[in-house]
């Protein structure tokens, strides 16, 4: 890792593993409220893949010196969380444990576009110098293309469904693109021989793939500008009171006995 | 003197508990086993990244070669070079896993479209290929849920990975 900067590998190995957990713990609270039972069974395999690879991108970060993966994951307070705040969004109304009305709309069009920008992001990251990041990201892209895969195709059958199903859709794009520009903040990750690729580039590759989907279903396309403020940076740490809660919620309990091995 | 065999038999024994016909080795997840007086290093190729069940194979790994005549000690690495694929499970393992009920990936060319579908194999149970998907995720991660339309049964079958 002679010409890596150590600095700027750690800050992208924290936004990689943050936006892994964060989104698969939102996935899992799909658990038994999906829209059916196929789905149940899909959303919970994604969700633990989400959380198995941050788990491997928590390992290198304790490979670097970082602290334990368990602590990595549930001992920061949430300002030293570095996934965008797009991620910590509550998929709906009320929660898990309280009269969940969540909105499936917003999640299909969430996922896909974190999808198809991690996907961007982890061809980039398996060019990496710093060799065991670049294996993880060849090793996640194999699995990443199955989540992909199937967004897209939730993402067509709502937009071309009912009228009801692409005034969701519709809806659900107008909520989540002022949230976008935060994922492709890369703020001390780079760019560099870690990862070649600057935060423009990222974005021409996510439109030049997202942008025909669009189109294919007749879905009006906004143009993403990077150079707007971004008032909720999750990048830098700035975030929602939702992940607070979010973090509350998926640490309780480990925070019951935080030495324990096991339970 | 360890006997190498005898290592590769030791590991013959150890299963994925999620699969749990099939040895590691018939799944092709270990890439080296060697032993150097009676120190024994074998070298693991993980299947799917986020795979719950590693642990207790490395825990079982690490039991198994343990009880070898001689060995001392074991020193198990996970290497991802080149990365585990389908590919590399026996010709015995996918006889075991279509016994188990999960069809075998279907051989795949690497450059697939990235929205390309999976092959849906024959079905396992009765040989026909008159099958279709369900489902694209299944009960584990390395698993998919497909429907034969000739014995009328559900089927799993294993992600290509390509």
């Amino acid at each position: 890792m002679a010409n890596v900067d150590r600095g700027a590998l750690v800050a992208l190995l924290y936004q990689m593993a943050d936006d892994e957990l964060i989104v698969g713990h939102r996935d899992c609270e799909w658990l038994g409220l999906a829209p059916h039972l196929e789905e149940d069974v899909a959303f919970s395999s994604i969700a633990q893949d989400e959380v198995g690879h941050a788990v491997n991108l928590y390992q290198l970060l304790q490979d670097l010196g970082e602290g334990r993966v368990d602590d990595l994951a549930y001992g920061r307070p949430p300002e030293r969380y570095l996934n965008a705040v797009l991620l910590e969004r509550p998929n709906g109304k009320g929660t898990y444990m309280d009269n969940p009305q969540f909105d499936w709309a917003y999640t299909v069009v969430r996922r896909l576009v974190y999808d198809v920008f991690d996907g961007v992001r982890l061809a980039v990251a398996a060019q990496s110098a710093y060799t065991p990041l670049a294996d993880l990201a060849a090793r996640m892209r194999r699995e990443e293309r199955y989540h992909l895969l199937h967004h897209v195709t939730w993402f067509k059958r709502l937009a071309t469904g009912t009228e009801e199903s692409r005034s969701r859709i519709l809806n659900a794009v107008e909520k989540v693109w002022p949230d976008l520009p935060g994922l492709f903040v890369l703020g001390e990750a780079g760019p560099g021989a870690h990862f070649p690729a600057s935060s423009a580039d990222l974005l021409s590759q996510f439109e030049a793939e997202l942008k025909p989907l669009f189109q294919e279903v007749g879905i009006p396309w906004r143009e993403i500008s990077l150079n707007q403020e971004i008032a909720e940076n999750g990048r830098l740490g700035i975030h929602s009171p939702d992940l607070r809660t979010l973090l509350t919620t998926m640490g309780e309990v480990r925070f019951q006995e935080p030495e324990a091995v096991a339970w | 003197m360890v006997r190498e065999e005898a290592l590769w038999k030791a590991l013959e024994t150890v299963t994925d508990p999620e699969i749990p016909s099939l040895s590691v080795v018939e799944m092709g997840m270990i890439k080296r086993v060697e032993a150097e007086g009676r120190e024994v290093r074998v070298e693991v190729r993980p299947t799917f990244v986020g795979c719950p069940a590693l642990d207790i194979i490395r825990r079982d790994i690490h039991g198994a070669l343990s009880a070898v005549e001689g060995v001392q000690s074991v020193e198990i690495r996970f290497v991802h070079d080149p990365p585990w694929s389908p590919e590399e499970i026996s010709p015995t393992g996918k006889e075991k896993l279509r016994q188990f009920g999960i069809a075998p990936p279907v051989s795949c060319s690497g450059d697939a479209p990235l929205t390309q579908v999976d092959e849906v194999p024959p079905c396992p149970y009765c040989g026909s290929t008159d099958t279709h998907m369900e489902n694209l995720f299944g009960p584990t991660a390395c698993r998919f849920i497909c429907y034969c339309n000739g014995c009328q049964q559900p089927f799993e079958a294993m992600k290509s990975l390509r």
